[in-house]
């Protein structure tokens, strides 16, 4: 898309902002309008050249929060019809049920369309907890007086967007954090905002952590196995066993994808056989015997001996090294329905 | 305990018959200097190069980072316990090179060595661009165990560092820094008002080729202990590591801890820096739980009322990050800790391999999964053959036909450094 290309925005708007009315008329029903309506005149004064808010959609904050499923519906047809690059919703600033309608539409119309959005809200609206990982939301402060100031990031940003350019990070481009990290140069080493991070929380003064602690994930034990004298068991490692020349090049770090490798009829892993790709661990003894890291001869004798019922003839391995969490469970998630499908009982997880 | 600390500034570097260091210029004898390397029969030759800021070179697979120091007045000598004698320092004056470094490189030992690019984007991304660099290409002997070259190679970069430092003692520094590191109750009474501040350096002992030492002590054997941050700056902690490049911490980090720097420059103002504390990062279960114990367990009795904790490394290491930081807040002391990120390529995957709550005060030093492209360079300091197995590197990082190189930042030296040596970080 070419940069000089005067670009159509479609801008969303609660029945408040449109001036129809407050809470008694809530129930106002989705309509379209050209141009600017109400707080589209400032954002249509910062688009200048670049942009131009060819429709206005207006729904009212109750209607489309209480007919869920035909407001978006409805919506979703209106905006379609208008024929954006761009599509911005609010600011909602603390208008909770407005903030939960801007950021459900611009989630929609993403997915749907295709196209380019961003809205606004203050860092408490509902809104932002139900998106913020989904939609850019550029921080507001809790009222329409802070229009003057949340008008030029979202134009910015939302032109930005709509041309697919580079998006800053969070603290940068103004939204608020949950989407992608991005990497930025601070205005200091991270030493000296330590330092300064610890007066201000030693004062007892605000300070903002610059990683807010996630969600941490626990994945439930599976059920005891109850006959291992029946059961099959594969073998699945984070420690980057592979036959010898790591046939599928999985990556030394930050690994893309995983191996899928057959050991039937394989009693023993050696030299001449296999090797690991890890690059996390001094990799001199798993490469002598990658039975260290993968226990393939442990579990041949378990077999012999009765004491389980066989070993999966397929294993899994990638390396852990790096690895995003994002795809380790993604590797998992396919690997573990083709375990489940072969009839295996339970995985040995090996990792370094 | 005082120390001063002499920065003399080299503007140049260059190789000459004589070795010394006048107007700021060091003159380097390959001669001298291939003679202390070779007195190791593990390295059957050498080479010496100089790379300069803004100049088109990679140097890679880089190995260490060192700066030359050495001792004026005070006890002990730099390097104690691998290169001196055992002997407490952190005393009295030392003199440093400064504006320059000894590189060291060579063929690959692990997967884990990194890439300094003097100019083009990379370079924005490692502190080692704006340094001048001698850097040591060793070439092993056939058949050399990985373990015994580790050693040989980290020992002889620390020589040469050492031997250059020398040359420094008698030349009048551009500007000099004066620390002053009292006993705690001296401290305390001095500074009656002040919130008492101390420093917990998390240091790389995963081992197989993740360790770090301390007066020659391998910190994997070590309970959670305490040391003077002027002890640091004279060498007592020593880089021997693999760990991924972008956030090990090269001997150079350790001997400029910018942590300590930034204690230092707000001691007696706003706070009393009156402890550091070093712990480990063991891989054992039992290990992470004991050292993080011990550490709650000092910086309680030392009645401190916050610490910053810096890590080394990523993964297994993040549960040590965050034992550390959750104890010591639960002894009721406040923590800010400083780390980096694993982040995914897109950004969008959680960050660390663990957390909790009380981390509430985090400090970071970037996503070393970040993708960046850097361009060809006309020189190669080392060798290319192992831009697509190193850390950060993936199939294909090498473009063979433009000489770019993609990798991510994971792979270039010091760039999401964990003591917060940069200005990098993520939102």
């Amino acid at each position: 898309m070419s940069a000089t290309k005067k670009l159509r925005v479609v801008h969303y708007i609660n029945q408040f902002y449109a001036g129809i009315g407050g809470e008694e008329k809530a129930d106002h029903k989705p309509e379209i309008r050209e141009g600017v309506v109400g707080p589209g005149v400032a954002l249509k004064a910062v688009f200048g050249n670049d942009a131009e808010i060819t429709h206005t959609v207006i729904c009212g904050d109750g209607y489309f929060n209480e007919n869920l499923e035909t407001a978006k519906k409805e919506l979703i047809s209106m905006i379609k019809g208008a024929n954006p690059d761009l599509f911005v919703a609010g600011p909602a600033f603390n208008a909770g049920r407005y903030g939960v309608a801007c950021g459900t539409i611009c989630d929609l119309v993403q997915k749907e369309l295709g196209i380019a959005t961003v809205s606004g809200m203050y860092r408490e609206n509902p809104g932002v907890d139900m998106y913020k990982k989904d939609v850019y939301i550029i921080e507001t402060n809790n009222s329409a007086v802070d229009m003057k100031n949340a008008a030029p990031k979202m134009a910015k940003l939302g032109l930005k967007l709509a041309r697919k350019e580079e998006i800053g990070a969070s603290i940068e481009e103004g939204y608020l954090p949950g989407m992608s990290r991005i990497n930025f140069f601070d205005y200091a080493r991270g030493s000296k905002r330590a330092v300064d991070m610890l007066l201000k929380k030693l004062a007892g003064q605000p300070f903002v952590t610059e990683y807010p602690m996630p969600d941490f994930d626990r994945v439930e034990p599976g059920k005891p196995i109850k006959d291992m004298k029946k059961a099959t068991i594969a073998l699945v490692t984070s420690g980057g066993i592979v036959p010898k020349g790591n046939p599928d090049h999985i990556e030394s770090s930050s690994a893309s994808k995983y191996g899928e490798y057959d050991i039937k009829g394989v009693n023993d892993l050696t030299e001449k056989t296999h090797e690991t790709a890890h690059g996390g661990y001094d990799p001199l003894y798993a490469n002598q015997d990658s039975d260290r890291v993968l226990p393939v001869d442990v579990l041949r004798d378990l077999e012999k001996e009765g004491k389980i019922g066989k070993l999966h003839n397929l294993f899994y391995t990638t390396t852990g090294n790096g690895t995003s969490i994002k795809n380790s469970r993604e590797f998992a998630a396919e690997f573990a329905q083709k375990l489940v499908a072969a009839k295996v009982d339970a995985v040995i997880l090996t990792s370094t | 305990m005082n120390l001063e600390l002499g920065y003399i500034k080299i503007k140049d570097i260059k190789f000459a018959d004589k070795a010394e260091v006048k107007n700021g210029v060091l003159s380097v004898s390959k001669k001298d200097l291939e003679k202390i390397i070779l007195e190791d029969e593990n390295f059957t030759a050498v080479d010496f190069d100089i790379a300069k800021p803004g100049e088109s070179v990679r140097i890679t697979p880089v190995k260490d980072v060192i700066e030359p120091r050495c001792k004026v007045s005070g006890g002990g000598d730099i390097f104690p316990g691998v290169v001196s004698k055992v002997h407490t320092v952190g005393t009295g004056r030392t003199h440093v090179l400064s504006g320059m470094a000894v590189v060291t490189t060579g063929a690959i030992v692990g997967f884990q060595e990194g890439i300094i690019d003097m100019s083009g984007v990379g370079a924005d991304y490692t502190p080692f661009s704006k340094t001048l660099n001698l850097c040591i290409n060793f070439t092993p002997k056939k058949g050399l165990h990985t373990h015994t070259y580790e050693e040989s190679l980290r020992k002889a970069g620390l020589k040469v560092a050492y031997h250059l430092g020398k040359l420094g003692k008698d030349v009048k520094p551009d500007e000099i820094k004066s620390y002053e590191y009292l006993p705690m109750m001296q401290s305390a009474k001095k500074y009656p008002n002040l919130p008492r501040v101390g420093y917990v350096q998390m240091l790389q002992s995963q081992g197989l080729l993740h360790d770090t030492y301390v007066y020659g002590v391998d910190m994997k054997q070590s309970l959670t202990t305490m040391i003077s941050p002027l002890e640091i700056f004279d060498g007592a902690i020593l880089s021997g590591n693999c760990v991924s490049a972008c956030d090990k911490n090269t001997t150079y980090h350790h001997q400029n801890n910018p942590v300590i720097e930034d204690l230092f420059e707000q001691h007696g103002k706003t706070i009393n820096f009156c402890a550091m504390i070093i712990t480990n990062e063991n891989v054992f279960l039992a290990d992470k739980i004991r050292s993080s114990d011990w550490t709650a367990k000092i910086v309680s009795h030392l009645d401190l009322d916050g610490v910053i904790i810096s890590q080394e490394g990523f993964g297994n290491p993040d549960t040590d990050l965050i034992m550390n930081c959750k104890k010591v807040e639960g002894v009721g002391v406040k923590t800010v800790i400083i780390t980096d990120e694993y982040a995914g390529r897109e950004g969008t995957s959680q960050s660390l391999a663990d957390a909790d709550p009380a981390a509430d005060a985090v400090v970071t030093g970037g996503n070393a999964n970040q993708v960046i492209t850097l361009p060809k360079l006309d020189k190669v300091i080392g060798t290319l053959d192992y831009t697509d197995k190193i850390a950060g590197g993936f199939k294909g990082s090498l473009n063979k036909k433009d000489g770019t190189i993609t990798v991510e930042i994971q792979a270039i030296t010091g760039a999401t450094n964990e003591l917060g040596f940069n200005k990098l970080s993520a939102r």
